[in-house]
């Protein structure tokens, strides 16, 4: 295959542990190549190795990395400089983090090109005007003096894109290009790469663990797994019968709409420098054989597709949807009776204090009137973009950030300081980082026992017991009581948080992103988890998140946040499936899709206005296609369509 | 009736009460896994442990020279026992006559003769001469057999030291591969490569260097003086050598005071936010403005006023100085809390919106328990960083104060006081510069080595340096 990348048997070795190995594939110009893997599978040690970045003790063991006519590998690195940057670009995934935070955009976009263009003064300043207005930044000329700090989270990753292009490469590495991002974010960064790729007939190595995000981006496709590739194939072949195991793994993980338990896989990628001997799948593969055990698969040949598997093309038929969705009684039968708790205009406004007396000068209204119900053993799903103030609600039910206005009852009983003891027993919260939520100097055992040393749980010899059945309960060893937090892995880590918050023998759970920062075999393991405990302990969660597709798995209600206010809630499926209020329904559209061919669907342009000062009428009235002129003098009141509840003057027909 | 009555100095008591609170420390990091492992790493770190091993050195004189007693007096009655008014310590008992053997005055390193001339009688006639010294020297007969006399002595020292080294080397191996169930020449193979695990061969160089030193000290203060004498004529080896106690006291117990200061006031105004850590902070602010001389001058002068108005309160000279040592490290501790404080509220400030203290609040645990076992052990490298690094600091602050005059007693065998006596002299020709030279080289050797070890110590506990955390 002629190609603008074409990389052999690549092997990368980082003090002594092989972290890819044998890798070869290749990028044709104007082609997208996705590398698709969970965390730890060496993808993005790949990227870094073609670039000849690889961290202290990382080393170019074997293989030929070449690009056009040039050997990436034996070139000086002198010369080296003139292709990072140059002939290759490279996007990173934390935006924030890979821009100086002390330097002005256009700086820093003009370093850029003085070094690669040799343009300089107001040449290069103009070219950086141009770059930005190419990928979509509004106001070009100004944001140029802006720091980025001042930029919000789509915008710098839209700066660093014009960074990657003031080169102009031959070949752009995305490295999880918009996993920090929201999801329209997200939808306007992946459009805005799609159009610059066919603009400048760009190759382009994309790098992501998001199958939605492969398949609307991708035009071919190489799955990796503990270093090794071990699938690849055109996009179209690839999503309609994914051939190795671990593929349909990856696709049976995913929670899909009307979709029963997901698909789980046992045990974790094995760690680089403990590869087994043999398919290194082997170990977690329900076809396992002896043979795999023993033996490395070479690659097969199927039609566009390759794939290492002694098993290639004699496994069954894809086995995609047609799982029947289970009787799924609770979320049929609706319930009247009292929820277990209900929150009654909820307001949670900071201070913003200047100067030297520290004089309230604004506030934020973080939450501005959120009413929500839950009842024992449903869910609630709260979703939104980042800063619309979801977490705030959850951290306000536990009395961890203090309210400003409104009623919190648990049980008919409203929450106030001579009941908050007993009533904290009732709701416990799951955090969304595993790392940052156990305290790393301190055993399991001692983090489960906490809560229920604090809140009086039963005599030492209960609470002992009380431990041994809740390590069991969320399926963890018997001995891991007395190991600490860093002997487990995020997924386990999880475990432990849920067991934690399960301790106090909570009636509601309110689970705040829970596995967003986990892969995707083990954000299956983890729902399910949550959804056994639910059908058994009769738990109501009130579950916090922006991933629409979790919520359609697990949620039986559901209200979408914008700005610290509800604009649309109901039941899950409803909504999901016809959303009415318009950023509803940007929010559905946004999500990738891996049922491929998607229709062109329309994109929320612009970001999240500041909390500290929203727009005035409907929060949303800027960024929305149907705005009236009432949109922009009044906040919309509420409109009750049969379940649901509708904050839109557009959708209570006002404006015509 | 005993020959002795111990005497229990301010500092002794602290500086026990320490040695007892290290020991806990080290019992309690030994069952604990995640605190043993970056000890381990400190320990596998071949500068670091040759460090601590110097260091070793210096803590155990200071530690002997911290066991204070007096005599009785000979003539006194048994039934009412009377005590000589000088204090010793275990350290002045071990090392005889080094502390008796005074001579007039100045004599240089490994003399015979004085360094300044005196009228001597001779033949009759009065003659004006460098005289020969009382003890340094004095078993020989003229100045010809002074070299060889050395050279004899060093040689010596050598053989000694280091066939001590080398027995103690055989026990270590012989100890270590029956551990280890190994034969003695698969050990020694394993020791020369350094594939023990542990820097064996820094260990072993390291033990053997001062074990040679200590030896060449011995056979030479048993005819000289090594270092030469001051200007009282006392032995400036063995001033240095109690100058030890004084540098370590002033380095760990003023860290006792820092202490408390820094992590509770630290941890308070970052986890408590709000008008504690305003408080806090202008209190902080407010001791960083005040030039820390001129505040430990005041106290110092206060405490000395205080000791000469009550000299009841005192019954030996050695206690008085001693309170002033203490003082000392008490102020200055006041005065030095803050920067570790600021870095502790910076680093609580951090971990005060980590989720695993917002699930302990979550479950209304109280505060104290919060910082206890939340707050506390996740600041507490920072701490022992801390410590290590500071100890250097406060050793030289010791000796710019009393070089000053504000720092310990005059009378106090220390490194700064034996730098400003020998201010005075520089201006001498030709110059005495061995008193300078013994501050300088000991007081060199304790900060080279705590320095060396606070790297290895903050390598192994720093977690951006990468490793287990």
């Amino acid at each position: 295959m002629s190609g603008l990348l074409r990389v052999e048997n690549l092997a990368v070795e980082i003090d002594g542990a092989r972290v890819v190995d044998g890798v070869t594939f290749g990028v044709a110009a104007g082609e997208t190549y996705a590398l698709l893997g969970e965390s730890g599978c060496g993808k993005s040690m790949t990227a870094l190795a073609l670039m000849r970045l690889l961290p202290d003790g990382g080393q170019l063991v074997s293989g030929t990395i070449r690009l056009g006519d040039t050997d990436v590998r034996t070139l000086s690195e002198r010369n080296m400089r003139t292709v990072r940057g140059g002939r290759m670009g490279m996007i990173f995934q934390e935006p924030m983090l890979a821009l100086n935070p002390v330097l002005k955009v256009g700086y820093q976009i003009g370093e850029a090109l003085t070094l690669h263009r040799g343009l300089t003064g107001l040449a290069a300043q103009e070219a950086a005007r141009a770059l930005l207005d190419a990928v979509g930044v509004p106001d070009p000329a100004r944001r140029l003096d802006s720091y980025p700090f001042e930029l919000s989270g789509g915008l710098r990753q839209r700066a660093m894109i014009a960074m990657a292009l003031a080169g102009e490469p031959d070949l752009l590495i995305a490295d999880e290009p918009t996993t920090a991002l929201d999801v329209t974010i997200q939808a306007q960064v992946l459009d805005l790469l799609r159009s610059l790729r066919s603009a400048r007939g760009m190759g382009m190595l994309l790098i992501t663990h998001d199958l939605g995000v492969v398949a609307e981006n991708a035009d071919r496709v190489g799955v990796m797994y503990a270093g090794e590739l071990i699938e690849e194939g055109a996009r179209t072949d690839f999503f309609a019968a994914p051939q190795h195991p671990y593929s349909r793994m990856l696709f049976a993980a995913l929670p899909q709409p009307g979709r029963g338990r997901l698909a789980t896989l046992a045990g974790q990628v094995p760690r680089p420098g403990e590869m087994p001997h043999g398919c290194r799948f082997a170990a977690r593969c329900p076809h396992a054989v002896q043979r795999c055990r023993l033996e490395s698969p070479d690659w097969q040949t199927l039609g566009t597709q390759r794939v290492r598997c002694h098993f290639a093309g004699q496994l069954d038929g894809h086995s995609r949807p047609a799982v029947p969705a289970e009787a799924d009684v609770a979320r049929a039968g609706e319930s009247a009776e009292t929820p277990l708790l209900a929150v009654d205009d909820l307001k949670v406004h900071f201070q913003i204090r200047r100067g030297f007396i520290q004089r309230t000068v604004g506030h934020v209204r973080a939450v501005d009137g959120v009413s929500l119900a839950v009842s024992a053993g449903r869910t609630l799903a709260l979703v939104g973009e980042s800063g619309c103030g979801k977490t705030t609600v959850g951290k306000a039910l536990l009395d961890l950030v203090v309210p400003t206005a409104g009623s919190i009852r648990f049980g008919g009983e409203t929450l106030a300081a001579g009941n908050l003891a007993r009533l904290r027993r009732q709701a416990q919260m799951v955090f969304q980082d595993p790392f940052g939520s156990l305290n790393p100097r301190m055993r399991v055992a001692d983090i489960l026992l906490e809560g229920m040393e604090a809140l009086e749980v039963g005599d030492a010899a209960q609470r002992r017991e009380a431990v041994a059945h809740l390590l069991r309960q969320v399926g963890l060893p018997d001995d891991a009581g007395e190991r600490y937090p860093h002997a487990f892995s995020g997924g386990q880590r999880q475990r432990i948080a849920i067991a934690r918050a399960l301790a106090v023998s909570p009636r509601l759970m309110i689970c705040d992103e829970p596995t967003s920062a986990l892969d995707v075999s083990v954000q299956a393991q983890i729902l399910n988890l949550l959804k056994d405990l639910q059908a058994e302990l009769g738990l109501a969660y009130l579950f916090i998140t922006h991933n629409l597709a979790v919520v359609d798995y697990l949620a039986h209600e559901i209200a979408v946040m914008y700005l610290g206010r509800i604009v649309e809630s109901g039941p899950a499926a409803e909504v999901l499936r016809a959303p009415r209020h318009p950023y509803a329904q940007a929010l559905v559209a946004a999500i990738p899709r891996i049922d491929a061919a998607a229709p062109a669907r329309p994109r929320l342009a612009g970001d999240q206005p500041s909390p500290l000062d929203p727009p005035a009428g409907c929060h949303f009235h800027p960024r929305c296609p149907h705005a009236g002129d009432v949109c922009r003098q009044r906040y919309p009141e509420e409109t009750h369509l049969g379940d649901r509840i509708v904050r839109c003057h557009w959708v209570a027909g006002v404006t015509g | 009736m005993s020959a002795i009555q111990p005497v229990i100095l301010w500092t002794d008591a602290l500086v026990f009460v320490l040695v007892a609170a290290g020991v806990a420390l080290t019992l309690y990091i030994r069952r604990h896994a995640h605190l043993r492992a970056p000890w381990g790493e400190v320990a596998r770190r071949p500068m670091a442990a040759g460090a601590a091993l110097v260091l070793l050195a210096f803590v155990t004189v200071g530690l002997l020279d911290s066991l204070h007693y007096r005599e009785r007096l000979p003539d006194s009655p048994p039934d009412k026992p009377q005590y000589s008014v000088e204090v010793l310590s275990a350290f002045d008992a071990l090392v005889g006559t080094l502390r008796t053997r005074q001579e007039k005055t100045y004599s240089a390193p490994l003399a015979m003769h004085l360094y300044a001339k005196e009228f001597v009688e001779r033949d009759g006639a009065a003659v004006r001469v460098y005289p020969r010294l009382k003890y340094g020297g004095a078993h020989l007969a003229d100045e010809a057999g002074r070299m060889p006399d050395i050279a004899r002595r060093v040689m010596l020292g050598i053989a000694q030291g280091v066939s001590v080294a080398f027995l103690v080397f055989g026990a270590l191996a012989a100890w270590q591969a029956a551990r280890r169930k190994q034969r003695y020449g698969e050990w020694l193979a394993d020791w020369g490569q350094g594939r023990l695990g542990w820097p064996g061969r820094t260990v072993v160089l390291v033990v053997a260097l001062l074990a040679t030193t200590v030896a060449v000290l011995l056979h030479l203060a048993a005819g000289y003086h090594v270092l030469g004498t001051d200007k009282v004529g006392q032995d400036v080896l063995y001033i240095s050598l109690k100058s030890i106690r004084t540098g370590l006291v002033i380095g760990t117990l003023t860290t006792l005071v820092t202490l408390p200061l820094a992590i509770g006031l630290g941890i308070a105004a970052g986890y408590f936010r709000g008008w504690v850590d305003d408080v806090i902070q202008y209190v902080y602010t407010v001791l960083n403005s005040i030039p820390g001389v001129l505040l430990i001058a005041a106290a110092v002068l206060i405490v000395q006023v205080y000791i000469e108005s009550r000299p009841e309160l005192f019954d030996t000279a050695a206690a008085r100085a001693d309170i002033r040592l203490l003082a000392l490290c008490l102020i200055m501790g006041v005065t030095s809390w803050t920067s570790l404080a600021r870095l502790l509220r910076g680093e609580s400030l951090k971990l005060r919106t980590l989720d695993y203290v917002e699930a302990a609040r979550a479950f209304g645990v109280s505060h104290t328990r919060i910082i206890g076992r939340h707050i506390f052990p996740n600041v507490f490298h920072l701490v022992l960083i801390a410590i290590v690094i500071d100890f250097s600091g406060l050793v030289l602050a010791e000796a710019v104060l009393s070089y000053v005059g504000v720092g310990v007693d005059p009378t106090m065998y220390s490194w700064g006081n034996m730098i400003n006596g020998a201010r005075l002299e520089l201006a001498r020709e030709p110059v005495v510069w061995w008193q300078l030279g013994a501050a300088f080289v000991f007081m060199f050797a304790l900060v080279l080595a705590a320095n060396l070890f606070a790297d290895g110590v903050r390598d192994a506990f720093d977690p951006r340096m990468g490793g287990r955390r």
